[in-house]
Parts: C-alpha cells; structure tokens; sequence
C-alpha cells in the first residue's frame, strides 16, 4: 500500500523522461464522403419531446427519401449530461454521431477542441441563409467560418404579475430605474413577495444590466479573429453591475436567500407566485404556465436606461453542426440544412415555442402567437452574444461571473475590486484558450 | 517490506526460500498494481503535461510543461485558500466525529440492550444512507423556507448557507453524523475487548468514566483508535459530495470550496485535466505524508500495528 504510490511516482517521472505522453484521440476530418449508408444525429432530449420528435420524423422521412439507400438515426440525448456526451464523441470519433444539435455558447469551445466542421462554403451557397438574423449567424462564427446552422434563438424579458400590479395600480417600469423603484414597491406592499426576483447566479439575467449601460463582456483586440480583452470591469459595465446587485437587499430580493439562485430558481419563484417580476425566456413559458401564476401574468421587453428602449438581451439558441469525424459529409451538411431549414424551424415553432432564426419566419411567427410578441420586440432591439472564444467555455464552466456577482452581493468585495479580479480570470481564459 | 524482516527473524528456514511470500502476494500485487498503480502513474504523467480537452479529442498537440502545472496551481492565491479551509474543515470533521463516536461507544457499553440496539440501528440508518440523499435531506431540514430546524428555533428565514463559517458547519454536522457510526462500532468493539476486570479495578479504585477512558481505554485501544483516526483524515480530508451537494458546488463565490470539489472543478467543468491531475496528486502526497508521519510516530512509542 505504502510502497505502491512512491513506486508510481518513480515511473510516472522514468516515462515522463522517456517522452511518453498521454492518450490523445486522433480527431482530424475524415476523407471519406459516403453518398449513402446511416447518418447519426443527435438531438436534445426536452421537456415534452414528442412534437418536436414528430417534426423531425418529418424532415428525416423527407431526407430519406431524395437520398437513396440512406438511413437517418435519431438519438436524443438528456441535456443535463450533454457535456459528457459531446466530449465522449470528440474523443472517441467511431461513437461520435454526423450531425449534432449544441449550445450556442458552446460553439467557440467545440471548435477549438476540434469538432466540429467548418462549413461556411455550404451555408454561404444555402439559398436559405440570406435572411438568417446576424446575431445568430454570429453564434456559430469563429474566426470568420462558420461551423454550423443556427436551430433556434431564445431571448429573455420580463415576466409581471397582472394581479399584482392591478392590485397595487403599478404600469410595467420603462426604464430600469423605474424597474427597480417597481420592485421596491411590490415588496413593501406585499412582504411575501420578492419585488424582482433575481439570482445571483444568473448570468444571462445580470448581463442585459451591462449591455444597456454600455458596458460589454469583452472586446475582440486587433478585429476579426483577434483575442478578447476583458471589459468587464469598465466604468460602464461597473455601473451595470452595481444597478443589479443593489436588487439584492433586504427590500426586494434579500441577498442570504438570492445569492445562491441562479435562472431556474427564479423561475420558479415567479411560477409559484413567490414574486412579482422576474426575468425570464421565451422558453421558460411552458414552466410558468404549469405554476400558480398561470393566467396571471403578462411579458414585457426588459427595459433599458432611457425611457422607452429595450435592454440589450443575450442571444441564447442552439445550432446544428457537423461532426468533423463524419464519413458522410455532403450528407450530413444536406441534413443540417433540412434539420434548420425555414420550413422546419416554422414547424418547430408551431410544436414546440422555439423562436426560429430567420427574421421573416419570425416575424410570421410572432404574429401568430401573441405570448411572442415582446420576445420577438426583444430580438428586434438588438441582441448580443458571448464572446466567439474557446476561452469562453471556461470562463462559463469556472463561474467567474457568478463569483463576480455573489462577491458583490455578500458584501466581500466592492464592484471594482470584483470586476477587477474576474476581468484579470477573463483574460487568462482567453490568453490562454488563445 | 517490514514484514520480511520479522520473517527471517522468526523462521528458521534459510534464505533460499524468501521468494515464497511473493508468490503468495503475487495476484493481491497484480490486482492492486491494475487498480493502484495505473491510475496514479496516468494522473502523475498527465499533470505533467498540458492536456485540457483540445488536447484529448486531438484539436491540439499535447505539449510536455514540466512542472507547468504545479508552479500554476502553487501561484494561485485561491488554491492556497482552499488548502487552508480543507486543512482546517478536515481537522474539525476529525475532531469532532472522534468525540461524537468514541462518547457512543462509551454509552453503549454502559446502557440496557433495547436502548443500545435503537442507538445501534439509529447509527447504522445513518452509516447505510448515501452522502447525497444525507446532504439533501440535511439540508431540507434547515431550509430557510420549509425546514423544520427553523421553525423550532424561531430563526425565521435564516438562510444557513449563506455565511462561510455557518455553512461550513452545517455541512460539518452531515459529515459527523454520517462517519461517526464507524468510529462508534469500531471503537464500541474494541471496548468489548478489554477485559472487564481491568475496568472492573480501576472502578473499584473510584476512577470517573472520563478517568477510566483517559487512562485504561484510550491506551488500551491505541491500535484502534490509530485505525479510525487515519480513516477518518483521508475521509474527511476528501470530502467531495456534502460540499458539492449542500453549498451548491462550493458555495457563494466559491467561499465553501474544499480541494476535492475544486479539483473537479478544475479537472472536469473547465475541463483542465493536467492541472486537476495535480491538485490530485498533491493531495495524494499530503494524506501519504500525514499517514507515514502518523505511523512513524506510533513505532516511536513503541507499538506495531
């Protein structure tokens, strides 16, 4: 027992001296272009996925038939584990599947691990991608390629309960001091509830606070393709901030309880009538409409500093890519494009509420279904996206702006001392992602 | 190792035969070589090397850095941070679940058989239950909104997580009240052991129950005591799932984070295998120094274990 560790450490520095390294997957693009056999794709698994497995039997019954002697395999896969899943495939390419739906934010960081196919010689020829909104275009570029179809956008706003603001003769704030002052409001009046339920946890719910005082992430140095910089803790973003964390006190979201919160637990507070506002997504409709507030609620744009403007909100969404270890590529890149095609994105709205990504289908869309409308508004405002950085990734799974956000919160570090020290991990990230 | 010499100092048989024990040992070494040694050769080359997930699933060439990663890790102020909280939670999780078990141990043997055998079953529902049920049922129980714990104290909508000292604590009572049952059967058994006469005359003698343990038991039980005491450093010292379960992955702003759950963090959410490759391997030198030192200190004063 005593003797094995030391002896370990003896062979680990004898092969380290040796030039031994470890396992290492070989992930370059195949040369092979198969124009028949089984294409695997991968889907996510959501809340209620029947519609949207009825969609794509659609398309792939469609698929099936142009191709001859081409077979479509469908998994869907749960989205809690997808990481692992995703990074299974990169690792071992004969598992891996042809075609994958993935996270936006993920983009960047799948390019860069060496996944997924530039196909920007495809989508550029597509008849379709002229009338893709850019934000969404922007979501699956890096460094000026293109390595994926955008599937769908989701964008946040404000959720606000009805009753309550009729109760107390309130109007949906216009701008967000007024969205603050709103929030005191409800709280004072009704103890029991939190006036804007936020969490500090919840990036993609502080980060509209920055965008519409001017602040931003990060900004791209030497153009296109260039490294970031952290700007995080510019004055801009700092006072961002600051009118964010100061929703966390004792008069409308105490910090002891809404520090530790992230998106979904405001959610949740919202759905089961604990509050009176809280920003939510398009695709959070379905949990609200399953909770006690159902009927009860209306949905504004999130608004920004001056009265009558819209906070810049994130460009949430998933795309759908090919793998780069796919032995069927011109299949695969057809299917993409069917998988994210106007026509299926217009049926994927109508199944499931997935806002699609091409304006004019949107704007058909939105007119259809009122519970759209500010959403759509919301993207019409303009939206913004994270950076197109492998260092990205990181920065998201090592919580630095959550940590940024609960130091404030708890009063264990000023606005600038916190920004500070999270633009400083920022930028180490994106060095070092590079 | 030690034990050959005890072999050729109490065998008569020549030298010649001193391979025989090996053979013996052969298929326990072969299994614990496959499960031991492999794994601790593959974390010590990959933390010496620059291998995040680009470099497993070949985006790019995996580079040799040396001590890259050490020198990284060892820069960074938080890594020294959470050392110090581990270090410190560690050795109150120890503490106190070594006075919690030993002072059942001492109860048992001095309560009636129905009363010791719901103690008994009560210690092992809560040995039987898994680190992530126990978390969360603990930490409903003090849930600022629903729990119980609360409501009997009056605290209102106290929110235990929140403070670093508070939520260190509360995650403190889970780990006691899940490690103690060992130490409690283990040293409860070893109580068993000791002849009652022993007890018996120091009992006559007038010694109080705190006298007899300090001054019969603990010496008495010194092997036993050595056994639970290591085990329950290495557990303590590796306490993943309470933390990652009860402060949300290490709590507000990482205040709760011990180097078990920061080297997940490190290894598998920023998926920097090298670097939580040595985090892992510092840890395994630290709990090999604490034992060796432990050991080395027993033989000192004379015992073998």
């Amino acid at each position: 027992m005593k003797l094995a560790p030391r002896f370990a450490v003896l062979v680990a520095a004898a092969a380290v001296v040796a030039g031994c390294a470890p396992q290492t997957s070989d992930n370059s693009s195949s040369d092979k272009d198969d124009q028949s056999g089984t294409l695997r794709v991968w889907l996510f698994q959501e809340v209620g996925n029947d519609p949207k497995a009825k969609v794509v039997d659609s398309v792939v019954a469609a698929f099936e038939k142009a191709h001859k002697d081409t077979k479509v395999d469908v998994e869907y896969i749960p989205i809690d584990t997808r990481a692992q899943r995703v990074k299974a495939a990169f690792n071992d390419p004969k598992s891996a599947p042809d075609v994958m739906e993935y996270g936006n934010t993920d983009t960047a960081g799948y390019v860069h691990d060496g996944g997924l196919l530039d196909v920007t010689k495809e989508f550029g020829a597509w008849s379709e991608a002229k009338d893709t909104d850019p934000t969404a275009k922007q979501s699956v570029t890096v460094d000026g390629k293109m390595y994926g179809s955008p599937f769908y956008v989701g964008v946040r706003a404000l959720y606000y309960r009805t009753d309550v603001f009729k109760d107390l003769g309130l109007q949906p704030p216009k701008t967000m001091a007024e969205l603050a002052a709103t929030a005191r409001k409800i709280h004072k009046a009704k103890s029991d509830l939190y006036g804007l339920v936020v969490g500090g946890a919840y990036t993609y719910g502080a980060m509209p606070f920055v965008w519409a005082n001017g602040g931003e992430l990060a900004t791209a140095k030497g153009g296109s393709g260039g490294t970031y910089t952290s700007a995080i803790d510019s004055a801009a973003a700092q006072k961002g901030i600051k009118a964010y964390t100061s929703l966390f006190t004792s008069d409308n979201c105490p910090a002891a309880k809404c520090a530790v919160m992230g998106g979904n637990d405001t959610i949740t507070a919202f759905a089961a009538g604990k509050a009176g506002m809280a920003i939510g997504g398009d695709f959070s409709h379905t949990a609200v409409e399953a909770g006690k507030v159902k009927g009860k609620y209306a949905v504004v744009p999130l608004p920004g500093v001056a009265s009558g403007s819209v906070a810049p909100a994130f460009a949430g969404g998933n795309n759908i890519g090919v793998l780069k270890s796919t032995s069927h590529r011109t299949l695969a890149v057809d299917l993409m494009e069917q998988l994210t095609s106007k026509k299926t994105q217009a049926s994927m709205f109508d199944a499931m509420g997935f806002l699609p990504t091409f304006t004019d289908v949107r704007d058909a869309a939105a007119a259809k279904v009122p519970f759209e409308k500010p959403f759509v508004e919301t993207l019409a405002a303009g939206t913004k996206f994270v950076p197109a950085s492998p260092g990205w990734s990181e920065i998201d799974s090592s919580l630095v702006l959550p940590t940024m956000l609960q130091e404030i919160i708890s009063g264990k570090k000023s606005v600038a001392a916190a920004s500070g020290d999270a633009a400083k991990k920022m930028n180490s990230a994106f060095s070092s992602a590079g | 190792m030690r034990g050959r010499r005890g072999l050729s100092r109490s065998s008569p048989r020549p030298q010649g035969h001193s391979g025989t024990p090996w053979l013996y040992l052969a298929p326990a070494l072969v299994v614990l070589g496959g499960l031991l040694v492999y794994p601790i050769y593959q974390l010590g080359l990959i933390s010496f090397f620059q291998y995040t997930q680009a470099q497993v699933s070949g985006g790019e060439p995996t580079t040799f850095e040396g001590f890259g990663n050490y020198s990284a890790l060892f820069s960074d102020s938080q890594f020294w941070q959470v050392l110090v909280a581990t270090v410190l939670f560690a050795g109150a999780c120890v503490v106190s679940t070594l006075a919690v078990g030993c002072a059942l141990a001492v109860l048992l043997t001095r309560v009636r058989a129905l009363p010791r055998l719901v103690l008994m079953l009560a210690a092992l529902g809560a040995w039987a239950t898994p680190a992530v049920t126990g978390s969360t049922v603990w930490l409903l129980l003090f849930d600022p909104d629903f729990g119980p714990v609360n409501r009997i104290l009056g605290l209102g909508d106290h929110s235990w997580t929140y403070g670093r000292l508070s939520a260190f604590f509360l995650v403190l009572l889970e780990v006691v009240w899940c490690s103690f049952p060992f130490v409690m059967v283990t040293v409860y058994a070893g109580i068993r052991a000791v002849p009652s006469e022993v007890l018996e005359a120091a009992a006559l003698d007038g010694a109080s129950q705190w006298r007899i343990w300090r001054s019969v038991l603990t010496p008495m039980l010194r092997p036993i005591l050595t056994v639970v005491t290591i085990q329950s450093v290495i557990w303590d010292f590796k306490v993943f799932t309470q933390i990652y379960v009860m402060t949300n992955g290490g709590g507000i702003a990482g205040q709760n984070l011990v180097l078990n759950v920061y080297a997940y963090q490190q290894a598998f959410a920023s998926s920097k295998y090298s670097l939580g490759s040595a985090i892992g391997v510092v840890m395994l030198l630290m709990l090999l120094a604490v034992t060796l030192v432990y050991l080395r200190l027993l033989r000192r004063q004379g015992e073998e274990l």
